[in-house]
Order: structure tokens, then C-alpha cells, then sequence
């Protein structure tokens, strides 16, 4: 046990303790939290800051305004319905279509009725789905089209790709994939599985699943590693521009492809789960770590410099060194160039950590 | 930096604060660190019979006062009819009895309470030096002679003293030392010759008179010893063998030559002295002496609250106690359950019920209670009709049970009324909503969760010994605050995520 525990920490593998303390509960201000957990301020920070999101179809606040839902939503044709501020894609609808009167969720499975509808958005106003049963908000959201070069992966649901974010640096990457039994949801908990993302080349890796890795869909079948995601630069920009406009140094970006409207910002989460770096067979600490060494203040940098320093860090210090044949960092010039400035915890330390553990 | 430094700060003076008062009671009042320590205390008493004459009765009994290696608790006088002062200075206490008139034999008692206390050990104000006594020829001549051969065999004042008692008790004294032994002015007494001659070598000495306490004795006999002041201390001689030492729990009761007791108007009958054993508990000792000196904490303690306080004050501290087992279970181990402190509360309802029937009871209410929840589920209630719902379905649940298990005679299914019944409902509520957002098996796995931290924290807080410290020691609470925070600040892995990360953990193959 003791073996199993010194090896995860040489990994530089982050705990929950680890992240709650060490991370978010000194990089992230508490005043700050609200603008995140509220999904509709958070949408509108963002949007304030250029940021593309899912367009807000609506709003209901108060049970009067539930009670007179019908006139609402008339005119809505696809939407999906969530709690503002819903955790782990709880309390969440979506409708792809209508039939007969009813609202049809996009595989065809579910139909809600307008006094379903009723009920639910009642429910997340009374706080069914809010942390601690706050009473709540809800809201409609543009239905999201996921982009068909997706759908080799995907076959169904929104897949999102998830980014940690720390001081501005993305620094780790999952492709999260709704499987049949997550129901069309793109969270773990509920059994979708994530694909890791090699950082530097926006390459997908193997997938956990269950706290456990797997190479293949367990719906499809099909191989999960090896797709290569699309505009995969612009991706780390824009969850890197997300944090001009939330302030937290350590945050989840949840990135949706659009087919018509390209990458949005699904919505931000302020403790990203930690499953992600078995889909990375990473430590996220190493990481972490890793841009602390790098730069001091890397949050004064803009989007672009970050997500630059982020893919230099990932060709050098978090280089995927467990997956990659040895030959590929025997002669490592960003190696070298970085050994120069003198850090003492800088990514050379990490490569030749890398490099006996492998 | 200086955050970090504030923390460890906190938590080593928490720490030190909750284990050095507790520490300070254990050393200095002897509180013990176990239930059901006993220590030896003794009642001493004495019983004066008095035959009055006409006029006004007035009865002086010296009182002990400090004794070395005995501490006094509580005395008692019982007098009928008299009127008791007790005059205190230094070293010297009197109860001084008066009636104005009395017929037929009275009775007085005086009973005191003593205990071991080797940190007693003030005795008899320090003396002046005596005058060489004047005596007649030949003693006068035989004393010097004595003093002298004495102190050239002696190096100081402990040997002196020795020597001296021991040509004393010499069964072939020397011819001085028999002048004295057969003089009738002093009777005799070894230890009236010993404070004689050494007197004569300016040596301070007291006669102490009192009881070895061991057993009970109903019918003691004083004993009496020689102090002897070597300018620095008292030593304590054996009049019998010459033997430089003080018995354990010797407890001196008056200083002299004379008897305790002074009558006037009255005929002694008898003065009875009596000694009893008693076991007491040591809590209570310690308490007791913890009072005597004015300990200030021991004003605050809870074994001077009224009982029924006392009792629900040791549950309360035990929630703490409870609730650092749940820290332990939830961030170090890492199990899963539900609310916050839900698994502590159910743990107090186990208290009443027994771990067993606790259990039982608990699956019992949230098994069927989940199974109404999926019903009410159907209905689409919202949610503050929903959870009202849910706590009247608990409580006639409750009330079942109990109407079932007295009709069955079934003890355990009685104290189900005792359970926290919104805690209950709650438990329902959230358990029937991870079973329909994330499946049956986290429902349960959190059920078992909460059942396993429950069970866990009521075998701590049902441990005798916790109880005991958490009720005599509630500083210790101070250290379970430290302990808190530093685990607050524990930012390593949890047990259960050397499991998850398990693919992580993986020593990479060779490539």
C-alpha cells in the first residue's frame, strides 16, 4: 500500500484532498465561485468577454412563470432544460424535436409532455438538483449540434472536451464520450467514458472508464485513440480565454463542437474531476507543477502565449514519456533550451524523471 | 508562508494546550487516566466522653494539621448541645467545645479524611535552637560527658541524633545513659531522655504524636516519634530502634509531651481513637483535591454538574469524537456517504438501540422508506411537499415498528422512536435521487458508506475509555481540534484513491 501510494505521488497523480487544498482552495477566490456554479451568470461572464456560448433561449425564475410554461416554449423547437446551478449534469432535458404535441429528446427515446416539462422545471426551481437543495433557477439552452466529424467517435449525445485550466495554462485534455448507458450525458459519473488528449497535437489517447482504461467504445466497439480533434489550438485558446473571465486559477472548460456555430463554451466547472489523468496516464500535479517551474506569473500572459507555453511544456516536461517509445526524447532540443534557465524543479527534472521511469 | 505558519501554530498549540491541562490534572490532582482507579483514603476519628461537672464545660482537642505525606479532605465534629470554634494558625489547629451547662456524659467526635499525597510535606515551623537544658548533679555532668563522647562519633546532626538513640536503646547502657533511663523525672521515656540530651547539644526537636494508618483499627493507640530539625529539614527517628526514617502514612495528629486533649469543668471518661479504610474512587479524590486547592478548572468540571447534565454533556462530547472518525473515514480512507454529518447522528441513535438492532433498524425504515419515495416519485410532487411526504412516511414507519415490536415483545424494535427521523427521511430523499440519477449501485454504495462510517464512529464513542476521557479530560477536545485541522490540512491521497488511480500507479513497462 505504502509501494502503491510512493509510486502515485513519483507520478505526480493529484488527490482529491491535493486538489481541494493545494489547488482550488488557494488559486480560487470564493467570491468568484457564484459566477461558475450559476450557469447563467457564467454564460453571461463569458459571453462579456467574447467568448462563444450556447445561446440562452430563456429563462423561468419563479413557479408563476413555470405554471405559464406552455406560451414559453411554443415557439422552441430543440432546447435543452437545466438547472442553473445543477451539478454533474444532473436535472438535465434535452429535446431534439416535436411530435404530436409532446417534446422529443434527439435519440427518440424520451417524450415529455408539457406538464413533465412543468414538473421538472418546478423541480429544479424548489432546488432538486442544486447542491444543499437551494432553490434554483432554470433555464433553456440552443440545443448543440454536435459537429459530424465527431460522430466517429460519438455515435450519440453531445460529446464535450473537457480542459483543466491552471493560472490560464491548459494543462490537460479529455474528450468525454457519451456512451448508452450515460444516457446522452457527457459525464463520467453517470458511465459516459473520457479520452485522453495528447496536448501538443490534439491527438485523442486511450479512454477511461469507470476509473479504468479502456481502448475502445463500449457501444461501438471502435478504437477511441489516434483521432486527431479538429481546430485543436483554437480549443486550448478559448478554454485558456475563459479565465479573463471567471478570475480562478484552477478550473474545468467543458468545450462543445458545433456544427454550424464551431467550438462553445458549454460551461465551466470549479472542481474538474480527477479520473482525467487515468485517460492521460498522467499525473495532473506533474503538470501543475511543471508551469509553476516555467513561469512565475503566466496569468499576466495573453491566451495565446499561454496556450504557446502550455504546447512548449507539453513537447518537453509533460511529454507523454510513459506512452512514447524512448528513441523520441533521446535528443530533445526544447530539452536542452529549457534546462537552461535554470529552474530548479524546471522540466528538465521531469523529462529525466520520465525518462528513469521509463 | 506566514498561513502556513499560522496553522501549524494553531494545531501544536492546540494540542499542547488540550494534552498539558489534561497531563496537568494527571500529575498534580492525581485525576487517573482510566475508569474505575480507586485509591486508599482513611477516616480517622475521635470520640471524647466527657462527665460533666456544674459549672460551664470547655474542651480543647488539638486537630491535625499538616502532615507529611497525608493531605486532609473533609473533617467532620459532631457535638450536641456545644458550641465549636476552631482556631487555626500556623501549624497549630484547635476545636475548642463549650457548653454552658450539661448533664450526663456527652459525647464528642471529631472524624477527619486523609489520603496519600506525597506532595504534603510541610510539617512544623522551623525551630529555634534550645537552651542546654539546667539540670541537677549529676545529670548535668553525665549529659556533657554523653554529648561529648557522642559528638566525637558523629559527623552531623542526622548521626548525632542516631547515635544518641541508639546508646538509648543500648541493652547494656552506659552508666550515664542509666542514670538517666532509671531518673524518675523522666519516666523513662526514650524519647522525653533523647529531646533531654540532645537539647544539650543545642539540637531542635519536637515529639509527634499520631497513627500509622493501614487498616481499619477501631480502638488505635497514638504512637509517638521524634522529629529532630537539622537545620534544613525534619528528620524523622524511630524512638524504638534509632532508625533515621518516616513510616508511610504516618499521620501526625499533635506536637509534645502532652495529651491532645484539655478539659475544663468536666471528667474525661475515655478518648477513643478510631481508624477506617475506605476505597474511593480516585476521580473523586482528585476532585476532591482539585477543589480543596481552588484548581479553577475544576469548578468548570462536568462531575459537578447536576447528573442529568452531566449525562447529556457526555454525548455531546462525544460528537466531536464521532465526527473526527467520520474526517478520518471520509478524507483519509475515502468512503463515501451521505451529508455531512448524517453518519454521526445515526451513530447517537445507535447508542440507544445497540449496533445490531441500530443497523437492522436502519435498513429496515430506509429500505421501506425508498420503496413509498419511488411511489411519491410517480406522483410528481415538488420538493417541500415531497420531503414532508417523506418524514410522515418515516414516522408512521416508526410507529409501526414499534406497535409490531411491542405486540412481538421485541425490545430493540421499541427504541426505533429514538432514531432522528428527518435525519431518516433525508437519507430517503437523497438516496432515492442517486438511484435514479446515477443508478442503484451508488445509491448503495453510499448507503453502505454511511452505514460502515456509523458503525465505526459509535464503536469509538461507545469505547468505556473515550467516554471516560471525553467526560473527565474535555480539554482532550482541544486536541481533537488540532488533530482536525492537521488533517484539514492532509493533502495526500485518500485510501480508496490508491484504488482508483490503480492505472496510474503501474510501474510502465519496459519499451
Amino acid at each position: 500500500m505504502i509501494r502503491r501510494y510512493l509510486s502515485l505521488r513519483r507520478a505526480g497523480v493529484l488527490g482529491v484532498n491535493a486538489r481541494n487544498g493545494r489547488y482550488i482552495a488557494v488559486h480560487n477566490e470564493r467570491r468568484f465561485y457564484p459566477i461558475v456554479d450559476d450557469k447563467i451568470r457564467c454564460k453571461t461572464a463569458l459571453r462579456e468577454h467574447g467568448i462563444p456560448v450556447p445561446a440562452l433561449l430563456d429563462v423561468v425564475r419563479t413557479q408563476y412563470e413555470a405554471a405559464r410554461l406552455a406560451r414559453r416554449i411554443e415557439p422552441l423547437e430543440e432546447f435543452a432544460l437545466k438547472p442553473a446551478n445543477g451539478s454533474r449534469g444532473d436535472g438535465i432535458i434535452v429535446v431534439g424535436s416535436r411530435r404530436n404535441g409532446l417534446w422529443v429528446s434527439p435519440s427518440g427515446s424520451s417524450y415529455y409532455s408539457l406538464e413533465d416539462l412543468q414538473f421538472h422545471v418546478s423541480g429544479i426551481l424548489n432546488g432538486m438538483y442544486s447542491l444543499g437543495g437551494q432553490p434554483d433557477t432554470a433555464f433553456f439552452e440552443g440545443l448543440v449540434h454536435t459537429d459530424p466529424r465527431l460522430r466517429a467517435l460519438a455515435p450519440e449525445g453531445v460529446p464535450d472536451i473537457r480542459i483543466i485550466v491552471y493560472k490560464g495554462v491548459p494543462v490537460m485534455a479529455m474528450m468525454r464520450l457519451p456512451t448508452r448507458r450515460s444516457g446522452g450525458r457527457a459525464n463520467l459519473h453517470h458511465g459516459a467514458i473520457g479520452a485522453g488528449i495528447d496536448l501538443a497535437t490534439g491527438r485523442t489517447l486511450r479512454a477511461v472508464m469507470d476509473d479504468r482504461l479502456v481502448d475502445t467504445h463500449p457501444d461501438t466497439g471502435e478504437r477511441v485513440d489516434g483521432f486527431e480533434i479538429p481546430s485543436w489550438r483554437d480549443l486550448l485558446t478559448l478554454a485558456s480565454s475563459c479565465y479573463a473571465a471567471v478570475s480562478l486559477g484552477y478550473f474545468g472548460a467543458d468545450i462543445v463542437l458545433d456544427r454550424r456555430h464551431g467550438p462553445l463554451v458549454l460551461e465551466l466547472n470549479v472542481r474538474p474531476g480527477l479520473s482525467i489523468q487515468i485517460a492521460n496516464q498522467c499525473g495532473l500535479e506533474r503538470r501543475l507543477n511543471a508551469v509553476d517551474a516555467a513561469h512565475a506569473e503566466p496569468r499576466r500572459l495573453s491566451a495565446e502565449d499561454r496556450v504557446s507555453l502550455a504546447l512548449e511544456l507539453a513537447a518537453s516536461a509533460w511529454s507523454n514519456a510513459r506512452r512514447t517509445a524512448p528513441a523520441q526524447h533521446e535528443p530533445d532540443p526544447v530539452e536542452e533550451e529549457n534546462a537552461g534557465d535554470g529552474s530548479p524543479l524546471g522540466s528538465d527534472f521531469v523529462t529525466k524523471f520520465a525518462r528513469t521511469a521509463s | 508562508m506566514t498561513r502556513s505558519g499560522f496553522w501549524i501554530i494553531s494545531v501544536v498549540l492546540l494540542i499542547a494546550c488540550g494534552l498539558g491541562l489534561a497531563g496537568w490534572k494527571v500529575a498534580v490532582y492525581g485525576y487517573p487516566l482510566t475508569p474505575g482507579v480507586t485509591d486508599e483514603t482513611w477516616t480517622v476519628q475521635a470520640r471524647v466522653r466527657l462527665q460533666p461537672g456544674n459549672g460551664p464545660v470547655r474542651a480543647t482537642l488539638i486537630l491535625p494539621s499538616a502532615t507529611p505525606g497525608l493531605g486532609r479532605l473533609q473533617e467532620d465534629f459532631v457535638s450536641r448541645g456545644f458550641g465549636l470554634d476552631v482556631q487555626e494558625s500556623d501549624y497549630l489547629r484547635r476545636a475548642i467545645w463549650t457548653v454552658r451547662r450539661a448533664s450526663g456524659i456527652q459525647t464528642l467526635y471529631y472524624r477527619a479524611q486523609f489520603f496519600s499525597d506525597p506532595n504534603q510535606t510541610a510539617f512544623a515551623p522551623t525551630p529555634a535552637y534550645p537552651e542546654v537544658p539546667a539540670l541537677d548533679e549529676p545529670f548535668a555532668t553525665a549529659l556533657q560527658s554523653i554529648t561529648d563522647e557522642v559528638r566525637s562519633r558523629s559527623a552531623d546532626i542526622a548521626s548525632f541524633a542516631a547515635a544518641m538513640l541508639a546508646r538509648i536503646n543500648s541493652p547494656s547502657p552506659s552508666a550515664e545513659i542509666r542514670l538517666f533511663l532509671n531518673a524518675p523525672e523522666f519516666g523513662g521515656d526514650v524519647i522525653t531522655i533523647a529531646r533531654t540530651l540532645l537539647a544539650g547539644a543545642r539540637i531542635p526537636t519536637e515529639r509527634i504524636n499520631g497513627f500509622l494508618l493501614s487498616d481499619s483499627d477501631r480502638h488505635a493507640t497514638p504512637i509517638s516519634w521524634l522529629a529532630v530539625h537539622n537545620e534544613q529539614e525534619w528528620l524523622f527517628f524511630d524512638p524504638e530502634t534509632g532508625r533515621q526514617h518516616m513510616p508511610a502514612n504516618l499521620l501526625v495528629w499533635w506536637r509534645g509531651p502532652g495529651s491532645p486533649l484539655e478539659i475544663d469543668g468536666a471528667e474525661l471518661v475515655d478518648i477513643e481513637w478510631s481508624i477506617r479504610r475506605n476505597e474511593v474512587a480516585s476521580l473523586l479524590l482528585a476532585g476532591e483535591r482539585a477543589n480543596r486547592d481552588g484548581f479553577a478548572f475544576s469548578m468548570v468540571s462536568l462531575l459537578s454538574l447536576p447528573v442529568h447534565t452531566q449525562s447529556a454533556y457526555a454525548v455531546l462530547l462525544l460528537v466531536p469524537v464521532g465526527a473526527f472518525v467520520m474526517v478520518l473515514m471520509r478524507n483519509i480512507v475515502g468512503v463515501r456517504a451521505f451529508g455531512t454529518f448524517m453518519p454521526v447522528l445515526i451513530a447517537l441513535a445507535f447508542r440507544e438501540t445497540g449496533l445490531v438492532g441500530g443497523l437492522l433498524l436502519f435498513g429496515l425504515v430506509v429500505a421501506t422508506g425508498l420503496m413509498f419515495r419511488f411511489c411519491l416519485e410517480r406522483m410528481h410532487l415538488i420538493l417541500v411537499p415531497r420531503l414532508t411526504a417523506v418524514v410522515t412516511i418515516v414516522v408512521i414507519l416508526m410507529v409501526a415498528l414499534t406497535m409490531l415490536s411491542a405486540a412481538l415483545d421485541w425490545e430493540v424494535g421499541l427504541s426505533v422512536g429514538l432514531f432522528p427521523m428527518v435525519i431518516l427521511a433525508m437519507v430517503i430523499e437523497r438516496m432515492s435521487i442517486v438511484w435514479e440519477e446515477r443508478g442503484p449501485q451508488d445509491a448503495l454504495v453510499e448507503a453502505l458508506g454511511s452505514a460502515t462510517i456509523a458503525t465505526l464512529a459509535y464503536v469509538v464513542m461507545g469505547l468505556e475509555q473515550v467516554r471516560y476521557l471525553a467526560v473527565v479530560f474535555p480539554e482532550l477536545l482541544l486536541v481533537v481540534l488540532g488533530l482536525t485541522i492537521l488533517l484539514g490540512r492532509y493533502s495526500g491521497y485518500r485510501l480508496t484513491e490508491l484504488f482508483r488511480f490503480r492505472d496510474l500507479a503501474r510501474e510502465p513497462q519496459p519499451s
